[in-house]
């Protein structure tokens, strides 16, 4: 895997990340078009995340919750709003209460995924724009439990592990 | 120094702001100075520094009968912090995909 470039915005709360992946388009499609796949890469190591609800496709409804080491369990949804298969994928994100159900549907950020053929195989950019600054920090915890210490740890590991 | 970080968004949102922080990070600028460079009133820009003060990423002080303003950076630094813990968490899942389509070769 090779980081391409990333790119953050401050004034625009939105951060584009690139990287590219030695399989085909079709192949990197299925780590998002599945969600057992998904269910393997989305969250950290011991925080892993559940898809309970995936329906992939324009208008879809997604509900999913991470289990954290100490038993609780955040929850978040997504509304699918763009399906273009192998190419793209849009959606609306934000955080769900204990019944799963969105806490506020305006409350969202917003995810693009594109994927295109490039001569290493695929290139995927992923662009997500939050909307407030709590947004962010909660979407950031709800990613990387243990914050940056954790992540250098696990940076540490790739390096040695190739 | 405790930061309201929905504040320094709110302040960043808005392009004429971004461009005063850009002008007062490098060297302090009175208000008249910055008014100057603006196609709009002394009292709008004051309410822009204003703002950018509010959410503490500039300060003022007194020289003389001029308000300067400065910028200060550990806020932006702040702010930026955030958006590379975001980034980390896309590195790591990067790399887990990596892992996955590695597998699968291998399968």
């Amino acid at each position: 895997m090779t980081v391409i470039s990333s790119h953050k915005d401050v004034g625009t709360l939105s951060l584009t990340f690139v990287a590219e992946f030695a399989a085909p388009v079709d192949r990197v499609w299925q780590v998002w078009a599945d969600p057992r796949t998904l269910e393997r890469w989305w969250g950290p190591p011991g925080y892993p995340a559940t898809f309970e609800r995936y329906e992939f496709q324009p208008g879809g409804e997604v509900r999913y919750h991470m289990t954290t080491p100490e038993g609780t369990k955040p929850r978040g949804w997504w509304l699918i709003t763009a399906v273009d298969e192998p190419g793209r994928l849009e959606f609306d994100a934000g955080f769900s209460g204990d019944d799963g159900e969105p806490l506020d549907r305006a409350d969202a950020m917003h995810g693009v995924v594109t994927l295109e053929p490039v001569a290493a195989g695929t290139r995927m950019t992923t662009v997500f724009r939050f909307r407030s600054a709590e947004q962010l920090e909660r979407s950031a915890g709800m990613g990387m439990a243990e914050g940056v210490r954790e992540a250098m740890g696990q940076i540490d590991d790739l390096l040695t592990g190739d | 120094m405790v930061v309201d970080t929905d504040r320094v968004f709110h302040a960043l949102a808005d392009a004429t702001r971004r461009d005063i922080l850009s002008r007062v990070i490098r060297s302090g600028q009175s208000v008249s100075e910055l008014a100057r460079a603006y196609p709009m009133s002394f009292a709008a820009v004051q309410k822009h520094v204003a703002v950018l003060e509010q959410a503490a990423l500039v300060s003022k002080t007194r020289r003389g009968r001029e308000q300067i303003v400065t910028g200060e950076v550990e806020a932006l630094r702040r702010v930026s912090l955030l958006l590379d813990e975001y980034e980390e968490i896309w590195r790591q899942r990067a790399a887990r995909i990596e892992r996955i389509l590695q597998e699968d070769e291998q399968a």
